[in-house]
């Protein structure tokens, strides 16, 4: 073996390196510089001096200017989340009509032809399949619309702006500008924004960014915070201003969601992830037209339809044990009976109920069955007549009889104010979580991330809560 | 499915394009493996996809392939893999990513380097291409975003560039699949050594760290003859290249 000519080049790497000083490196980069200098003085011409560079430098003026920047951003946000609730509609109403109206009583009327036993029955379809269905019809039209417009934004080359714009604010809280990437991620789908943390090279920095992922506002909870703004908090305006009034209150969640994002970052790096702000260059891209159709196809194959067949899988069991909690009886009442009443005392000292949180337990899966949940728990404990049976998820067809069936609940703009924050508040779905374990490999830091919000919604709402008995 | 633009090489008789089978992520059994490099944001992504068939999701911005992507074509009977590495301003420094490259390139040996650059910012992607130029003798520069330099009223003569580079240099669109024909065509020819490069060496290194390089590399060359990138070595050397000094002990770029 030549190990002793070996040992010989690198004893003799190491004397050259004192020989050559510190200045090695820069030497070295200025050398390459210079060859690539020589290079593309022979090979590139510019025929004038307009071009696409100066129009890109205009656009960065005002994307990224101080004055400008925010107001834009959340224009931006507010465009994509007005035509992601207004677009969502029609599809939604379609679907529902197919997969709910017509679909399933169809199924039971099969069932009951082959003489299914009534809880076979009640299990699969009233349980599993109506579960399914619901996500479908809740949840894939916002996410058609909402992943494609966001592609799109990101194509153009609008995202690394939103980084550039924030990074100030990251960099006070101690965590990475790259964050705000990860956060644009987090309002499609949680579980997307932690796989894309990757990109922050500190392990210190993607660790916040991990955890506080779940304050950017996801797809599944998006339609929550429309709905309960729209009942309860359009609702205080006169009609004609109650949609700007419902969105107003739904950003104005969205927002708070970042400043707890960055507050939480800030908490976390100040103790139990202690540590420099790496810094890290940023090159703000040429925008680029995006290629339309392929951006809307690949942004379906890949975000929507994986996200969505996730939350299928997720939601059948979780449709299955909603049906088995109303239906499998102790004593004189369901299980769910049960569940909430014994919750109800602690979801009173939250400005909640014990529906609302039995509907957060049942709807760990999945976060867009929760109010489906709500509503047919609602009408389990009040006992009003809405056509469908225990344990059965439904929606109704306007959201005037949505809030009806509230309100005969015990609702008030309490309680919707509190669940919009709840919403925004409360431990990420099991997808998430599951997400969260894969990238961190670390049991510690997964419940950190799964119970810190939780832990935080319940101060939140109580303290809510507490100050609004005390006004009124 | 959308149909592709229509290039002038799928007619060209030195284009084989019923040859061309694009495999997407089916990688097994090759004859070759092409490795793909380049800086952050200049469309590796997109070129990957364009060779492979497969539909990797591309985005405008910085960093978006953050592992090691591959995928697979077959090119008149002979299988290629690709891989598609992270995209890095250079190949010098510790970061995770640049070690992923650098290792890659260095220990993995792919029988050619596709270099994917920037055309409307050349020389500071050249600054990548040189150090990969160290590395390895057999690569290609893949100069895309054609559309986006002429936008800007450029002009790169490609010819000079290729003589300067002593590598093959294929202009491409990959977002409209332009060039990419020409880029199968010439990723099969270096494999096969049709053509055979002789890279630029960089050249304006001050004369101590020169004088140093020569008399690491030529110790080195005793060591292993058949190296091509001994130079390249003696500068991790220099550098204090833990994972270096590891591999030099057990021979294994060897």
């Amino acid at each position: 073996m030549n190990t002793n000519k070996i040992d010989h080049i690198i004893s003799l790497s190491n004397d050259l390196r004192w020989q050559i000083g510190d200045e090695f490196h820069d030497n070295l980069a200025e050398g390459i510089y210079a060859d690539a200098a020589e290079i593309v003085k022979d090979s590139v011409h510019k025929k004038d001096e307009k071009g696409a560079f100066r129009v890109d430098a205009k656009i960065d003026k005002i994307i990224t200017s101080k004055v400008w920047g925010f107001p834009l951003m959340f224009l931006i946000l507010a465009v994509v989340l007005w035509l992601t609730i207004v677009g969502a509609n029609y599809p939604s109403s379609i679907l529902s009509g197919l997969l709910l109206d017509t679909l399933h009583p169809a199924l039971k009327g099969f069932a009951s032809t082959i003489g299914m036993p009534w809880w076979l029955d009640g299990f699969l379809i009233d349980g599993v399949y109506l579960a399914v269905a619901w996500v479908i019809a809740v949840m894939l039209p916002p996410m058609a619309i909402f992943f494609p417009l966001f592609t799109l934004l990101e194509d153009f080359g609008y995202l690394p702006r939103v980084a550039f714009n924030l990074d100030h604010l990251f960099k006070l809280s101690g965590a990475h500008g790259k964050q705000a990437l990860t956060m644009s991620m987090g309002f499609g789908c949680n579980a997307a924004g932690i796989v894309a943390t990757r990109i922050i090279d500190s392990p210190r920095e993607r660790l916040i960014a991990i955890i506080t992922n779940n304050f950017s506002l996801c797809n599944g909870r998006w339609p929550t915070q429309i709905l309960i703004a729209t009942i309860f908090v359009g609702a205080l305006v006169p009609a004609s201003y109650s949609g700007i009034m419902s969105l107003v209150a739904v950003i104005g969640i969205a927002v708070l969601g970042m400043v707890f994002m960055f507050l939480v970052s800030w908490g976390l790096s100040k103790t139990v992830l202690k540590g420099e702000v790496s810094t890290f260059n940023l090159e703000l891209p040429p925008y680029r037209p995006p290629r339309f159709w392929k951006t809307i196809y690949t942004s379906i194959i890949d975000r929507t339809l994986i996200v969505l067949w996730r939350a299928i899988v997720f939601a059948a069991p979780a449709g299955a044990v909603i049906w088995l909690i109303s239906n499998i009886y102790i004593g004189d009442a369901s299980v769910a009976a049960w569940l909430i009443d014994s919750l109800d005392g602690f979801g009173f000292l939250l400005g909640l109920n014990g529906v609302i949180l039995v509907a957060y337990i049942v709807a760990i899966p999945a976060n867009e069955i929760v109010i489906p949940t709500i509503l047919m728990l609602t009408v389990l404990v009040t006992g009003i007549s809405a056509g469908a049976g225990a344990g059965v998820m439904f929606e109704l067809d306007s959201v005037t009889a949505t809030g009806d069936i509230l309100r005969a609940g015990g609702w008030t703009l309490l309680t919707a104010i509190n669940l919009m924050l709840f919403s925004l508040l409360h431990n990420p779905c099991s997808t998430t979580i599951y997400t969260i374990y894969k990238e961190t490999k670390s049991v510690k830091w997964t419940l950190v991330a799964s119970i810190l919000p939780v832990i935080m919604g319940f101060v939140v709402t109580f303290l809510v809560a507490q100050i609004w008995r005390l006004g009124s | 499915m959308e149909v592709k633009p229509k290039s002038a090489c799928d007619t060209c008789a030195q284009f084989n394009a019923d040859g061309l089978k694009k495999l997407g992520v089916n990688t097994s059994n090759f004859d070759y493996v092409v490795a793909l490099a380049g800086n952050p944001n200049t469309g590796k992504s997109t070129v990957f996809n364009a060779m492979t068939g497969l539909r990797q999701h591309t985005g405008n911005w910085p960093g978006k392939t953050v592992t090691r992507a591959e995928g697979a074509f077959e090119y008149n009977g002979e299988k290629f893999k690709l891989v598609d590495l992270p995209g890095t301003y250079s190949l010098l420094s510790t970061s995770e990513d640049e070690e992923v490259a650098r290792n890659f390139i260095l220990f993995g040996k792919p029988s050619v380097t596709v270099i994917v650059v920037d055309a409307s910012r050349l020389e500071r992607n050249l600054n990548l291409v040189l150090q990969i130029l160290e590395i390895t003798n057999n690569a290609v520069l893949c100069l895309n975003l054609m559309d986006e330099a002429e936008r800007n009223n450029l002009e790169i003569d490609t010819r000079t560039l290729a003589r300067d580079l002593g590598i093959p240099v294929v202009p491409t669109s990959a977002r409209y699949n332009r060039g990419i024909p020409e880029l199968i065509q010439t990723v099969s020819e270096l494999a096969n050594g049709k053509i055979v490069c002789k890279p630029h060496r960089i050249k304006n290194i001050p004369k101590n760290i020169e004088q140093a390089l020569e008399k690491l590399s030529a110790e080195i060359k005793e060591v292993y003859p058949d190296i091509p990138n001994s130079r390249w070595i003696a500068l991790r050397l220099l550098e204090g290249d833990r994972n270096i000094i590891e591999t030099l002990k057990t021979g294994e770029f060897v």
